[in-house]
């Protein structure tokens, strides 16, 4: 394609044109969904296979497309293919599967059933996909357009009004008019902080000193969250779009954008767009012939979870050590380079077009009080369509978890979500109708953060949660102030003492004490908010620190020092599954010989508990009570005779 | 000095480095994407890699290691032919990766972070990879592996040489 620039809002526009124009209207696209997860089982090779397919099977009378896409969100089900106009959605789709797609769905229109969407709840097949309530439930506005477009092609997003934003704010609104109707929509910051964007960037705008930076944050660091890196993977020119409107706004002309180091893709992705937005002219001199300029560089970052506070990130684009500094001025008046730096987090820039098109008060009429907008969430652990969701803000935790979500899986027992990755806190049960914006889940002691919502069943040892928190900051924190450093070292040596039985009386009292003086006097986020995680599990579930302290049982039975596994010989059928299974060869027996397991050998791995077919049952997990004697040597298997 | 790298050329030191800084216009901000490339070259940054980027960035060896060290991405060791990396993110950990952890250290005989001493494998730990519907995740050279079982993993092991 000889792609030239464009350099007023007519051409964008009859580029768009010309771009739809070769598109025929009775053409069927199959979206094969290429996020993460979805690579991972393979959505690669049957993208190829469908291209190939099509081209064998030698659809007449038809046009049909193949296209890769980024993330559809609906990650439990893939590989996930979409057909469109239909919106007919394939779940769990397999190599095999694609030569009939082609020839039935493709060339005949007829839907494949057993690829279909099962309601686990009804057993009912789900044809569309905007029918599935995991989509249903949803609002997918910055999201939704990740399943049209292939990230890595400018045409496609083209197509869908992109860029049109850009030429409304640079063609006809001067950079007051942008920045107020930012101001107006109360846009907040996606990342965590919950800062208000509108007065981010006048702050900006109105500092002193030239150049001025703006930065895009996709150092998503958080465990459990990934929505940043989907969207910057499946849509980066919403981003970068996002971006320069931004840049315009603040009156900036070189912009960076941080991408984690783990996300290798978010980043190619990302390099291509800005290569494709700098051959239509939406980068470089002289943007869409509005004589503004603004150029972006990409970043990648080297692995430390607090590189992403804004002081510690502008000194990694800077080439040194991602230290947090002291923020006596706010970085957005003297940040990157002691330069005016505005840097937003990824979904945040994503909104920015959209509020720009359909102004502020369309973006006002979605949302809370308090919080205006939608938010993507990674909704992950024991939940039963782990995916990324977007949703109004103020839908309540319930919807989010039941609703879309589908509830806790295998039938167990929902016992807390934990919102807000390490700096967040646990929500138990009797919070569930809360609605998620940025300030009810601050009351309940968790915060929103950048949408990680980790649910917990029964199986998940509420300590043992605080101590994998705790550790992990303990390992991120870079050291720098004290309260952090040595605040964090002894919170990990008592909460690892508590799961491993050592717990003591005065544990928990200090413990609090700790995590006071953490709050007070730590250098940055990272610190202040560290023992939150410690904080909630011990307001909501106290009993469980007391029975690990007291009882030295774990209620749970998660934590290794505190639980044994042992095979019931009444119920062991001696199938040799968990014998197989073992990994440490911990468990004797033979066919027909009832198992048991060697406890000096075994490592508590609960493969053995996890592998026992459910209709045994044999394998069981004993806390807080001595362990009965294996069953003598050579017992054999009492087999109930068949009726 | 002749070293290694992962594309089996072998390639004189100098001119690695100095290639990765050349392709930033020798820019000192840029220490890190020399770094992150050279990490990704050699699979691990010598003493002599940093005095080199040293010399040629003219940044002091002190700052280079500053940050050599500070960020997880780089490894001061020579590592395994294998990577295996068992995700203990949160939605990991509450579907039980440390105990696949646990599993995996015990088939390979190592501890996380550990070098096997015939260079075959070396075990690591990620904070997410932002692929939690998986979970527990393993990655062993590249390849995503969900919720595998010990036969499965065994077999993963059995075929790495």
């Amino acid at each position: 394609m000889g792609n030239q620039k464009l350099s007023s809002a007519k051409e964008l526009e009859e580029l768009r044109k010309e771009i739809l124009s070769k598109r025929r209207p009775d053409r069927i696209v199959v979206t094969v969904c290429t996020g993460t997860a979805c690579q991972t089982y393979g959505s690669l090779e049957i993208y190829r296979k469908f291209a190939n397919e099509i081209k064998k099977q030698g659809l007449k009378g038809a046009v049909v497309e193949a296209k890769a896409t980024g993330c559809h969100g609906f990650c439990e089900q893939g590989p996930v293919v979409v057909i469109f106009p239909q919106e007919i959605c394939y779940v769990k789709v397999k190599l095999e599967d694609v030569p009939e797609i082609v020839s039935a769905t493709l060339t005949q229109g007829r839907v494949i059933e057993r690829l279909l969407y099962e309601d686990p709840v009804t057993g009912q097949r789900i044809a569309k996909d905007p029918d599935i309530p995991f989509y249903k439930n949803q609002m997918r506005i910055v999201f939704g357009n990740n399943r049209y477009i292939n990230p890595r092609e400018i045409d496609g997003y083209i197509a869908l009004g992109g860029y049109s934003a850009l030429s409304k704010a640079l063609l006809q609104m001067t950079p007051e008019q942008v920045l107020e109707e930012i101001k107006k929509s109360n846009l907040r910051g996606r990342g965590g902080g919950g800062f208000p964007t509108g007065i981010k960037w006048e702050t900006t705008k109105n500092a002193p000193g030239e150049p001025k930076y703006v930065i895009v944050n996709c150092d998503e660091g958080d465990p459990g969250a990934y929505m940043d890196r989907s969207l910057m993977e499946g849509n980066p020119h919403a981003v970068l779009e996002g971006l320069i409107i931004g840049a315009y706004a603040i009156g900036s002309h070189e912009g960076f954008i941080y991408v984690r180091q783990e996300y290798p893709i978010a980043s190619e992705n990302t390099i291509q767009a800005i290569k494709q937005a700098e051959e239509y002219g939406f980068l470089g001199k002289n943007i869409l012939g509005s004589g503004f300029g603004f150029n972006v560089k990409v970043h990648r970052g080297a692995g430390a979870f607090v590189s992403g506070e804004s002081t510690a990130l502008m000194s990694a684009i800077e080439g040194k050590v991602g230290e947090p500094k002291m923020k006596y001025i706010h970085t957005a008046v003297s940040g990157m380079k002691e330069r005016p730096s505005c840097l937003n987090n990824v979904e945040t820039w994503a909104n920015v077009p959209l509020i720009t098109n359909k102004g502020a008060e369309w973006f006002n009429s979605i949302g809370t009080e308090g919080s205006k907008g939608t938010k993507i969430f990674s909704l992950v652990g024991k939940v039963n369509n782990t995916g990324l969701v977007e949703v109004p803000m103020g839908m309540t935790l319930r919807q989010l978890i039941y609703d879309i979500g589908g509830g806790i899986p295998q039938g167990k027992k929902f016992k807390a979500v934990q919102t807000g990755g390490p700096s967040g806190g646990v929500i138990p049960e009797q919070y569930l109708d809360t609605p998620i914006d940025f300030d009810e889940l601050t009351k309940l002691g968790s915060m929103m953060g950048s949408g990680g919502t980790v649910v917990m069943d029964e199986d998940t040892c509420m300590v043992d949660t605080a101590r994998y928190f705790i550790s992990f900051c303990c390992e991120e924190s870079c050291g720098k102030c004290i309260p952090c450093r040595e605040g964090l070292r002894t919170l990990r040596e008592i909460l690892s003492d508590i799961c491993e039985g050592k717990g003591q009386e005065g544990d928990i009292e200090a413990i609090e004490d700790i995590a006071e003086v953490m709050q007070d006097a730590s250098l940055c986020a990272l610190g202040t908010t560290a023992a939150n995680p410690a904080l909630t599990t011990l307001k909501y579930f106290r009993d469980e620190y007391e029975a690990h302290i007291k009882e030295k049982r774990c209620p749970a039975k998660a934590c290794k020092a505190l639980t044994s596994y042992y095979i019931d010989p009444e119920k062991c059928t001696a199938c040799m599954i968990c014998f197989k299974n073992c990994p440490t060869e911990a468990i004797h027996g033979s066919k027909g010989i009832v198992h048991w397991i060697e406890q000096e050998k075994c490592i508590k791995c609960n493969t053995c508990f996890e592998v026992c077919p459910p209709r045994f049952s044999a394998v069981r997990r004993i806390s807080g009570e001595p362990l009965p004697p294996p069953p003598a040597h050579g017992t054999k298997v009492i087999r109930e005779k068949k009726r | 000095m002749v070293l290694k790298t992962k594309s089996k050329k072998p390639m004189k030191l100098s001119s690695a480095v100095k290639k990765a800084v050349g392709s930033y216009q020798k820019d000192k901000d840029m220490l890190i994407q020399i770094l992150l490339d050279l990490q990704s070259m050699f699979g691990w940054l010598s003493q002599e890699v940093l005095t080199e980027v040293s010399e040629q960035l003219e940044v002091p060896i002190t700052q280079v290691y500053q940050i050599a060290s500070y960020y997880k991405a780089f490894s001061l060791t020579p590592r395994g032919r294998h990577i295996v990396k068992v995700c203990l993110g949160t939605a990991c950990q509450v579907r039980g990766s440390p105990r696949l952890l646990d599993t995996i250290s015990a088939m390979l005989s190592m501890k996380p972070h550990e070098t096997s001493k015939d260079m075959r494998f070396t075990l690591e730990t990620v904070n997410c990879l932002g692929c939690c519907a998986m979970g527990p995740v393993v990655v062993v050279d590249g390849m995503y592996h969900s919720k595998p079982s010990t036969p499965a993993l065994r077999k993963i092991f059995e075929t790495a040489k």
